[in-house]
Parts: C-alpha cells; structure tokens; sequence
C-alpha cells in the first residue's frame, strides 16, 4: 500500500506557493496569544457519480478533521448550510457562506480518470473578500491513497491561511504496545501523523523501543532485544528489511537518531556500565566515540544543520540537557531549572529543544531555545515523555502513560503554544512516537 | 537428582528460549527462571544446594538499589556473597545479570541506569572470585517491571539486577 502511495502525483493547475503574504483578511497569525478558531465550510466535494460523491463525502470530512484537529479552525456543521455545492465551477454564493460565518470555503471536485486513478481538484475562497485565495488546484492518486490526497488538500489549505508550512501529510512510526505492565508485547507500528492506516513492522516476539526515522522518511532506525541484548537496527520502511547496526559482543547499544544527512547516526552505547555517546557512518560502519565520561550520556539529537548535538548527562549529579559540537568535544549545560531534565529534540526550524522534566513527581514536556532561556511547560502528568516534532515545528507529539497496575501509554499531541492537547486514537496502547517529514 | 533434576532444566530451557527470550549465550540451554513463572518449582528443589531453585529462592538472586543508585546496600553484598559462593561451586552454571529500573525516569536514562545496576553486581561477584567469562549483563531499563503499582513499595522492588542462571553446554 505504501508503494502505491507513493505513486501519487501532484499536478498543478496553476502552482502557487504557500505562505504568500496574501493582503486579504484571510490570516491566522499563530503567534498572536490567544486564537479565535476561524470558522470554515468543506461541503462534500462533488462528484458527477456515487461512487465518486462517496469519496468526496470521505475527503472533505478528512480535510475538516485535519483543519479542526490544530485548533486553529473551527468547522461549521453541513446542517447549518444555506447554498448548495452541486457544481464545482459554478460561482460562489458569497453571501448564503457569509450568513453563516464561514470565513474560508473549501469545494472540490472528485473524479475517477480512464486509468483508475483518483483526481482530486479543489479551491479556497476567502468569503469576506468575496475571492478565491490561491489558485484551484489538482491532486492525482490511487484510489487507495484518497487519505493522502485529503490530507494534502488541507496542507495547502493550512499553508495559505497561517503562512506556515504544512505536516498533514505525514506518518507516524511508534510502538504498539498490549498486555500488561510486567510482560508488556512491543510491536514497531507506522500510521498516518491522524492515527489512520496502522501497519505493523514487526511482530511481539521482542521487545522494541524508540524508532526514529531517516530526515527521507524511509528508514527507521529503533532499538531490540531480538538478540536478548538491546541493539541498533535499520529497518527500510518500504520493504521492512532491516539489519543490525551496532552488535559488539559484550556492550548494549539504544537511543539512536539519524543527522540530518541520513548517513550519520548518533547513539549511546553501555559497557562496563558507563553509557557514553558514539557516532556512526551508516553505510560504512565505521564508528567514533563522542564522549568519554564515567556520567551516563544518552538520548542524543542533531540540531537540523547537523553541526551540533544536543543529550541528555547526568554529570552533574541529575540528568540535565548539554549541547556540544557534532563531532564530540566540550560541551555545556542549558538545562538549569529545578528538575530532571531527558530525552532533548531539536525542532525541525533549529530554534528550539523540547524535551522531558520531571519535577516534584510529575512529568511534563517542554521546549526551550537552544540558549536554554524561555522554558515553557507544554503538559503535565503523571508520565509524559519523548516528544517528536511535527515536520513544522508547530506540534509535538509524545507519550503519556497512566499510573498504577492497569496503567498503559497512549499518544498525545499538543501545540507548541501549550494549547490543543489532543490524545492520537491508536486501537492499541501506544508510545514512542517519531514524526515523518512532510511526505513528497 | 542433581544430574535429573538438570536434564529437566535442560529440556525446560530449549522450550522457553523457543517461546519467551532470545538465547544469550549463543547455546539453547538456558533457564530463564525469573521469566518464567512454571519452571521454577520444576527446576529441581529449595533443599537441593546444587540447583537453580535453590539459588533462586534460597541464596537469593536478586539485589535491591536506592532511587537514581547503583552502588550495593550491605544487604546486597550479602546476597551477592552466597551468589559468588553458588557459583563458585556450581561451575556448569552462567550468569546473566540483568538491570532495572522503576518507572520514574525516562526510558533511555533508565536503560543506562539498569546497565550500571547489572554492572555493580557483575564486578562483585567477579571480585569475589567469579571468572568474567560466566557472567553477561543486560539492562532492561525500566520496561520489565515485576510489581505493577506506581508508589514507593513498588519502585522499591522493581529497582534491582537479577541473577539468572545458565546451564553451560556439555559438548
């Protein structure tokens, strides 16, 4: 299903752009404080068969939940509709989508060409300016692949009312969890960034933990037991072959993160119980230790220009966050708050760390810059922990488990603004979640 | 029995590490009786000082840390003292060491932390005479907890490096 997915094309009628400062009133500023949802209208996208208005029904109710799920818009329910989209052509009815409040409207027309394939043509007008915003534009795909095309549908939408870059159309590797605390199963899983289209990468005959995929979005790099010690594999996502990256005997090796390049991978390894950081040439091998501490040095991230590393040591008698040059070297503390301080991602735009705090009994995931000044606390609970970035830089995603025997672990994702908590429905438990790029 | 009770084990071990762990010796023959819940009252007796059970339950195979700690309590000297004494006697046996940790702490933080568990009791019982070759270590951070609450009487139990024993391959 992936491979056929990637066959979807893009087409454009005329391509503009996003994030083109569009001089109309239809904006949202996400960094104003306090956001007003914009109210928008996606009646079902037309279509001159049922078959067709079936799946224009299914697109537009994905591009609305898309929209809706940043918290950033709101939808105005099809009952309170006074017009009628029966034409994809035909001129707005500026006024009937006034009445109403709408302030964006989204048509789109759906087709079946003699090849099978899916075209999806959609528009967005600005109601109050009484104008198209943008230019219409065509989406080709499987039939198979109509989430993908929604989701880039409501991409383009996002783009040209916040001027932000887009990351609907992204997936989502994590681990699938069931069973209970002591003899929980742990299966590697990848799904839309939505929850939608799990498939499973791997069965529960071992345990893994943390995938991380490849700045391409086509490897995933992820800890297992499969050989009854923690290792490093690499697993192509498409084909699900993978290999073991790290396999020295007598020494544990997990936490691993791809540089930017895709060929460096950063890690930690444990021997004689010191855990310190190692670099790797992915395709060589060829390894170099980064640090050398008698401290435990784990949970390492390159910052998105790959010059440098951000982890996580407890040198300092608690773990706390570091920053040092990519190749190893002198590095120095950011964290300095009250707290325990883990698991340090770089955001994709390189001007901020998220990462995990626990303070006075509770979790919480937070970001700060790179300085280690403006901490801000995005959550709190009883665990909450290894956040991921949206391919924006504008959500983070992460585990929280539940205390106490019946506790499991699910997803959640939350703004970077702290607003919009929003638990991610997986049909299991969940946890170790790692963000795709946006999808070509 | 003591030859009996080991064949037993022996067939015992090539069943589980079919179904549960991987086999980390690189040979089928190990018992993992913390894993396994059945094998223990099947893997010979408490009264027997030769057998697995015996180490498990009588001498003790598991040592207890404070939070954030790996150094070892005088009571987990103790222990790890009958522990090397076992082994020392029982030399068709290995050892894998393995290292937890409670749930307070971040998954990767508590890998490296279950690593240094297993090693303070691994360089122990090595000083007490136990020949390195017998003895691995694994970490499982904090993802095999053995007590399921979430306070202090639970983290106080899950905190600890098991010693599971192996039976070495006669060829």
């Amino acid at each position: 299903m992936m491979r056929v997915l990637l066959s979807l094309v893009l087409a454009c009628l005329v391509w503009a752009m996003p994030a083109f400062a569009q001089n109309g009133p239809l904006r949202i500023e996400i960094t104003e404080g306090v956001i007003e949802p914009l109210p928008f209208a996606a009646p079902d996208f037309v279509s001159d068969n049922a078959a067709g208005a079936e799946m224009g029904r299914k697109i537009a109710e994905v591009v609305a939940a898309d929209l809706a799920g940043t918290g950033l818009f709101r939808e105005i329910q099809p009952d309170a509709f006074i017009s009628r989209v029966t034409s994809f052509s035909s001129p707005v009815q500026y006024a009937d989508w006034k009445a109403i409040n709408a302030q964006a409207l989204i048509t789109g027309a759906v087709t079946v060409d003699s090849g099978g394939k899916l075209v999806v043509r959609f528009r967005l007008f600005d109601v109050f300016a009484g104008q198209e915003l943008g230019d219409g534009l065509q989406l080709v795909g499987t039939q198979d692949g109509w989430r993908r095309i929604a989701h880039k549908v409501a991409d383009q939408v996002y783009s040209r009312i916040t001027g932000e870059a887009p990351y609907f159309d992204s997936r989502v590797v994590f681990v699938a969890e069931s069973g209970p605390k002591d003899q929980r199963s742990k299966r590697l899983a990848i799904m839309d960034y939505d929850g939608a289209n799990v498939s499973y990468l791997t069965d529960s005959a071992s345990i893994v933990l943390a995938p991380r995929f490849s700045p391409d979005g086509k490897r995933v790099l992820y800890t297992s037991y499969e050989s009854g010690f923690p290792r490093i594999y690499v697993m192509n996502v498409g084909s699900v072959q993978q290999r073991v990256l790290e396999s020295q005997d007598g020494q544990m090796s997990f936490a691993p993160r791809f540089g930017p390049d895709g060929q460096a991978v950063v890690y930690s390894v444990s021997r004689g119980g010191n855990t310190d950081l190692y670099r790797m040439d992915i395709d060589s091998g060829a390894s170099t230790r980064l640090t050398n501490a008698p401290s435990i040095e784990t949970a390492p991230s390159f910052s998105p220009d790959g010059d440098q590393i951000v982890f996580e040591s407890d040198r300092s008698g608690t773990p706390q966050l570091y920053i040092m040059p990519a190749s190893g070297g002198e590095a120095q503390r950011i964290s300095f708050g009250q707290g325990r301080y883990g698991t340090p991602v770089w955001s994709p735009r390189g001007d901020l760390i998220a990462f995990t705090k626990q303070s006075k009994g509770r979790f919480h995931i937070g970001v700060m810059r790179t300085d280690g000044s403006e901490e801000r606390l995005l959550t709190a609970s009883f665990l909450d922990e290894g956040p991921t970035w949206s391919p924006n830089g504008r959500v983070i995603m992460f585990t929280r488990e539940t205390q106490g025997a019946q506790g499991s672990a699910s997803l959640y994702s939350v703004d970077i603004t702290g607003r919009n908590l929003r638990q991610v429905p997986t049909k299991t438990g969940a946890s170790d979640p790692s963000w795709s790029p946006l999808q070509e | 029995m003591t030859y009996l009770s080991k064949t037993f084990i022996l067939c015992a071990g090539l069943v589980l590490a079919a179904c549960t762990n991987a086999d980390r010796f690189g040979d089928s023959n190990t018992v993992d009786l913390n894993s396994s819940g059945g094998a223990g009252a099947m893997a010979g007796t408490a009264q027997d000082p030769a057998s697995p059970v015996y180490f498990q339950q009588t001498i003790g195979d598991r040592v207890l840390f404070q939070v954030d700690q790996s150094n070892l309590t005088s009571e987990a000297q103790e222990t790890l003292d009958g522990q090397a004494q076992w082994l020392l006697t029982n030399t068709d046996y290995k050892a894998v060491i393995e290292g937890h940790a409670d749930e307070q702490g971040t998954r990767e933080y508590n890998l490296a932390l279950g690593a240094r568990r297993a090693n303070s009791v691994q360089e122990y019982l090595v000083s007490k005479g136990v020949a390195g070759n017998r003895l691995k270590v694994v970490s499982y951070g904090k993802e095999r907890p053995i007590e399921l609450c979430s306070n202090e009487a639970c983290y106080a139990k899950n905190r600890r490096a098991v010693t599971v024993i192996a039976a070495i391959p006669s060829s």
